[in-house]
């Protein structure tokens, strides 16, 4: 396989210069690092202009509701996991609408991988504040600016126990690869969250912003399995920002606790002939 | 008189329905038809609650409001449900315990509590006891309440079961010893290897059967014991049960694992079902088949948790923003909503669209002995392109225009190519398109196109005495048997009715015919609105003559119907 295999003829609606094209391209260079085959990836979607990625790369996509692309791929990943499901959601989809969905995911533990395009604002809506929105920035709704605290998303995860948080940036395609096939790789849920710039809406965490903070974590030095230190690292923000794997930590998946493991896919099963006469002697 | 109708009523907690469910176990085994149903309160102490049993040599279908043996656990319940007892009935009571000083006609003081701790070493032992005295009063026999203990007890640590069958002897000898009367006796009747379920339980082996392979629900009642019931059998059957965060979540998952291949299904009520309904929508629009159970009760917003209403007909129908083909059965029995289960899997599968089953607490709740369920009726019939076939697909569009308006369904990592699926308005491939050509086609495909099919596959309304009849009762859901035995009361003829196991498409050719020249039509439903008599003018422009209608949150029985129709036709 090679990013021609991934490519889509679907035509491509994104602003020019957005930080979404950076995701995009380093999702192909991702699959095709991890030799993986588009029929037997799935990508799962909600609203927004994260997910529309699906379309413009071949795989398998379900573009779902708003806030609702974590249970889809859940239910989906349940049904087949042979499936690799991967989730491209934004910080509105994500943390907003689908902040329930985000919180009992992480719970559930199964082994799919989930993209946050984090532009700290509203792009298709047109420019208001998202749950990570920086506090002060004015929009044409938050006319005084904004007065709500950012969500910290990655803590939050830390101390819910997913296994593997961490964060990219759009602009440095190589390293994003790298951490979503490590994303892919890891046994569980794993949250990969990229900071990429709105080039339209966010006049303030624009590429020259992101690019004077970000730094990438020293894995020589940095213990990610350290969950103090990571929760500490996951707080970083400002001045310096640090991008790569802030945790990580194997445990059992959804799959493993649930006995999905232990049999053929769910799809796999064939249902024409079942027998209820047990349960009925049962229920007799 | 074969027949007999035994109360239960205790507070939550003193195990009203453990005394209910060993009883029908009881009664079953002397090979008596039994209907039971329950009103609870929403609470898990308290309060006042019953179990009511109807023993009949007959199959019935419906609560009567009086009974016969009233069984009160403490003296609340004496106070609460004297006024329902008949003429030949009587109030089992313990008088020492609660206090009653009165020697009246209708008491027959049992010292249940006394025996409990004397049989038992325990309060809990009254339930037993209890039995125990049904037993003996009816001539059910010692042995077949013993039978019963055994079973319910298998497993259970050791004495346990033994202490049970002391405290069922103390009731069985007292009742033999002090009620002379032999006007409750029961003698073995015809209902042999009967099978004693819930309209919940007849849902679940429904889903099973159908190859229901994920189930997803938030608890609510009375929706739950689906999910009990499915989940007990799980691991047979390898199908995952998860528990949803939310509803929302419930409806997205069996969209997303519906997507992937697995039939799925979810059930909730009403309040439930409203947070599902933009995935309602979602299947529409993505042509993804799934299974909702919708199990009424009376709201809006909370309501009485753990009652009965149908308030949500018009809802249901109309559930979804925007327009597409969907399907609604109401079953109206036990074994409709097992046969109508299976349905439901085939249908949403064959049209890629949200199937509904629609119930209420009455019939998710209450019990029936019925006859063996024929496993063979309603086969698995699967819509998807088999994984042989799969591997011979080439250039894959998941939303293919065709004259029917399905379109061939793949299932994700199977075929060679891939599958794209999409909430917004999209092209044949399922890409996002704005074209105002191609929307035209795409709504007439999810919605003429799919809807002209399911008209053909309406289920046939139960038609009952039609021909005769001057007085025609309409119903759907959980009224089919309360109106059954109405039109069976008017030894006359006079009475017939036709009860609709689906509401949606509303069977408009055959209610046209079927009630053709029909002067007085009586919609009987447990709303305020009269929704199925609007509805039936809405669809087929025939006016009912008036509508019976109960909304107190309570079923019907069969004297509040037989009254108001007696009114009613003068």
């Amino acid at each position: 396989m090679n990013i021609n295999d991934f490519k889509s003829n679907d035509e491509i609606t994104w602003c020019p210069g957005c930080g979404d094209f950076g995701i995009l391209n380093s999702l192909k260079k991702a699959l095709v690092t991890l030799g993986k085959e588009p029929k037997d990836i799935l990508l799962v979607s909600g609203i927004g202009q994260a997910a529309k990625l699906p379309h413009y790369i071949k795989c398998n996509c379900f573009n779902g509701l708003h806030g609702r692309a974590l249970p889809a791929a859940a239910g989906a990943k349940i049904a087949n996991r042979s499936l690799t499901v991967i989730i491209t959601t934004g910080d509105g989809d994500c943390y907003g609408e689908g902040g329930n969905h985000l919180i009992h995911n992480i719970r559930r533990n199964l082994d799919i991988t989930v993209i946050v395009h984090n532009n700290q604002i509203y792009g298709l809506t047109k420019g208001q504040a998202s749950p990570t929105t920086d506090l002060g920035y004015k929009t044409k709704v938050q006319t005084n600016g904004v007065i709500l605290e950012p969500m910290h998303a990655l803590e939050m995860a830390i101390t819910l126990g997913c296994g593997f948080v961490s964060r990219g940036y759009s602009k440095d395609s190589d390293h994003l690869a790298w951490l979503i096939g490590e994303g892919i790789k890891h046994k569980g849920f794993s949250l990969i969250e990229v900071l990429q710039p709105c080039v339209t809406y966010n006049k303030k965490n624009t590429y020259e912003w992101y690019s004077q903070r970000v730094y990438k974590i020293d894995s020589n030095s940095y213990n990610p399995g350290d969950k103090a230190a990571a929760f500490q690292k996951a707080g970083e923000w400002g001045d310096k920002i640090p991008t790569g794997v802030i945790y990580r930590q194997d445990g059992e998946s959804y799959e493993d606790r649930s006995g999905l493991n232990n049999i053929p896919p769910l799809v796999e099963e064939k249902i024409e002939n079942i027998d209820l006469s047990a349960c009925l002697k049962e229920l007799s | 008189m074969g027949e007999l109708t035994i109360k239960i009523a205790g507070e939550a907690g003193q195990g009203t329905q453990t005394i209910g469910t060993a009883l029908c176990a009881m009664f079953k085994k002397l090979g008596r038809y039994i209907f039971a149903n329950q009103d609870y309160m929403s609470r898990v102490r308290g309060g006042n609650n019953f179990f009511q049993l109807r023993i009949c040599d007959k199959p019935v279908q419906a609560l009567k409001a009086k009974a016969d043996i009233l069984i009160a656990l403490d003296k609340k319940s004496v106070d609460l449900h004297r006024a329902v007892i008949t003429e030949r009935g009587i109030i089992i009571l313990d008088k020492a315990k609660f206090g009653i000083a009165d020697d009246e006609k209708i008491f027959f003081d049992v010292p249940f509590y006394r025996m409990a701790q004397d049989s038992g070493g325990s309060d809990i032992y009254i339930n037993t006891v209890c039995c125990g005295v049904i037993a003996g009063l009816t001539g059910a026999g010692f042995e077949r309440l013993e039978e019963v203990i055994q079973e319910a007890f298998a497993g259970k640590e050791e004495g346990i079961s033994g202490k049970n069958v002391s405290a069922a002897r103390a009731g069985y000898d007292f009742a033999k010893n002090n009620f002379k009367d032999e006007k409750f006796r029961q003698v073995p009747g015809p209902a042999k290897e009967t099978l004693l379920m819930n309209a919940n339980e007849a849902i679940a082996l429904g889903a099973i059967k159908a190859g229901c392979k994920f189930y997803s629900a938030y608890p609510m009642t009375p929706s739950t014991s689906i999910m009990d019931t499915i989940s007990r059998f799980s691991g047979k059957f390898n199908i995952v049960v998860e528990q949803a965060e939310d509803e929302i979540a419930a409806v997205n998952m069996i969209i997303g694992a519906s997507f992937a291949g697995a039939r799925s299904m979810a059930a909730t009520s009403g309040g439930g079902f409203a947070l599902m309904v933009e995935g309602v929508s979602l299947s529409g629009m993505t042509e993804t088949p799934i299974v909702i159970v919708e199990a009424q009760r009376p709201a809006p917003a909370t309501g009485f948790p753990t009652r009965t209403e149908q308030a949500d007909l018009d809802f249901v129908i109309h559930a979804g923003h925007g327009e597409f083909a969907k399907a609604v059965y109401s079953p109206g029995t036990i074994e409709e909503a097992f046969y109508l289960t299976l349905k439901a899997f085939n249908l949403a599968e064959k049209y890629q669209i949200p199937v509904f089953i629609m119930t209420d607490q009455h019939l998710a709740d209450s019990l029936r002995n019925i006859e063996p369920l024929d496993l063979n009726k309603v086969g698995v019939q699967r819509y998807i392109i088999s994984k042989e076939d799969s591997a011979k697909l080439s250039g894959y569009k998941r939303y293919v225009l065709t004259p029917s308006g399905i379109s061939p369904r793949a299932v994700p990592g199977w075929i060679n190519d891939v599958v794209y699926a999409d909430s917004d308005e999209h092209t044949e491939e399922g890409h996002i398109t704005e074209d105002a050509a191609l929307r035209v086609k795409m709504v007439e495909k999810r919605f003429y196109k799919k809807m002209a099919g399911l008209v053909q596959e309406i289920e046939k309304p139960t038609v009952f005495n039609l021909e005769k009849a001057d007085t025609v009762l309409l119903g759907f859901g959980s009224t089919y048997g309360v109106m059954q035995e109405a039109c069976e009361t008017f030894a006359d003829g006079s009475l017939g009715f036709v009860h609709l196991a689906q509401v949606w498409p509303f069977p408009v050719t055959e209610l046209s015919l079927l009630l053709k020249g029909k002067k007085n039509i009586i919609s009987v439903e447990n709303n305020a609105a009269g929704q199925l008599g609007k509805l039936l003018m809405r669809e087929a422009g025939i006016k009912v003559s008036c509508s019976v209608l109960r909304y107190d949150g309570r079923p019907f029985d069969l004297e509040y119907l037989l009254e108001r129709i007696k009114e009613l036709k003068g």
